[in-house]
């Protein structure tokens, strides 16, 4: 699962590569996998495997509580 | 004004208006808007980044982090897991150590989990974050997140966007003289009086969002909350007048003519 949505890929695929392939810049997102946020320095050692749920978030406008759908 | 620095965990802030960014007609408005309030501190949401399309502009393409503050929200976040999960995010995005806790307890009043938001502010304390708790105006509430390690703390002045002003300025009032820490108000507040009367309490900064936003003209209104926010700390700083029931001529009563 990627942001909510089920995503198929190559198997063992690391979050570095994921994010070339998905032309995202590293420096203005964060990434979590599993609930569990990856440290940036990971993202070329973590690899994602079947049944994961990733999340990939960046910086939007938002004051107080700009609810959105839920997770 | 000299030495009148606001200092929270050891950064300088050069504003006491604090800006978000949310509900602005687009990018632009919201770029010019900030630029006009002065202000150096936005505040930002953390969002799903959309995947399909690539195209879409990044707020950050409008609101440079080297020349502003970022301070991450945790908007929409009603658990403590929620908004840990979304500040540790917002931390790890590399940008900013600085968050804004919000865990909300009311989706029509949008008032906080006070207890969630404790719970949440322990563990993100202890991760090392700088964590600015959104809180309701109660003082007891106050000084237990500043003991468990927040170096501010945000009263709200009223329900997100209701544009009220300060409900209860007798409560902000004890806040500041219960905790030590600065107070920023945040929440409610609808136009240029009300950051003026929060300042004039003594509050160290005031964040606003809909009052700017939500304005006819939005950028007309965030020049008129930077001078709010001036004028209201300068005549705080400056030393009111006591109020009286009856007059003091100001005039002298001497050499009045047919005297």
């Amino acid at each position: 699962m990627l942001n909510g949505e089920k995503k198929e890929v190559t198997d063992n695929i690391t979050v570095s590569r994921l994010l070339e392939i998905l032309d995202i810049q590293h420096q203005r997102v964060a990434v979590e996998l599993n609930e569990a946020t990856v440290k940036k320095d990971r993202y070329a050692t973590t690899t994602i495997n079947d049944g994961d749920a990733l999340e990939v978030v960046s910086f939007m406008g938002g004051g107080l509580c700009t609810i959105q759908s839920p997770r | 004004m000299k030495d009148d620095k606001l200092i929270i965990a050891g950064i300088e802030f050069h504003s006491r208006l604090w800006v978000g960014t949310g509900k602005y007609k687009d990018f632009p408005e919201t770029k010019k808007a900030i630029e006009v309030s002065g202000t150096d501190v936005v505040t930002v949401s953390v969002r799903r980044v959309n995947i399909i399309d690539k195209n879409k502009e990044n707020l950050l393409d409008y609101i440079d982090p080297k020349k502003y503050k970022i301070l991450p929200n945790t908007a929409g976040c009603f658990t403590p897991k929620d908004a840990i999960r979304t500040a540790m995010l917002a931390a790890e995005a590399g940008i900013s150590k600085l968050v804004k806790l919000e865990v909300i307890g009311d989706e029509k009043t949008l008032f906080p989990d006070n207890e969630a938001t404790l719970e949440a502010a322990k563990v993100l304390v202890k991760e090392g974050l700088i964590v600015f708790p959104y809180t309701s105006d109660d003082p007891v509430m106050a000084k237990k997140l500043v003991d468990i390690g927040c170096p501010a703390v945000m009263p709200l002045a009223a329900p997100i966007g209701s544009g009220l002003g300060i409900r209860n300025p007798f409560n902000i009032r004890i806040i500041m003289e219960t905790i030590k820490v600065p107070v920023v108000v945040d929440a409610g507040v609808g136009t240029a009086s009300d950051v003026a009367l929060a300042m004039e309490l003594g509050c160290d900064a005031v964040l606003l969002n809909t009052a700017i936003a939500g304005a006819k003209d939005p950028i007309g209104m965030a020049e008129a909350m930077k001078y709010g926010v001036l004028g209201g700390r300068l005549a705080y700083k400056s030393g009111r007048i006591p109020k009286k029931l009856y007059a003091t001529a100001s005039s002298p009563l001497e050499g009045m003519i047919g005297s």
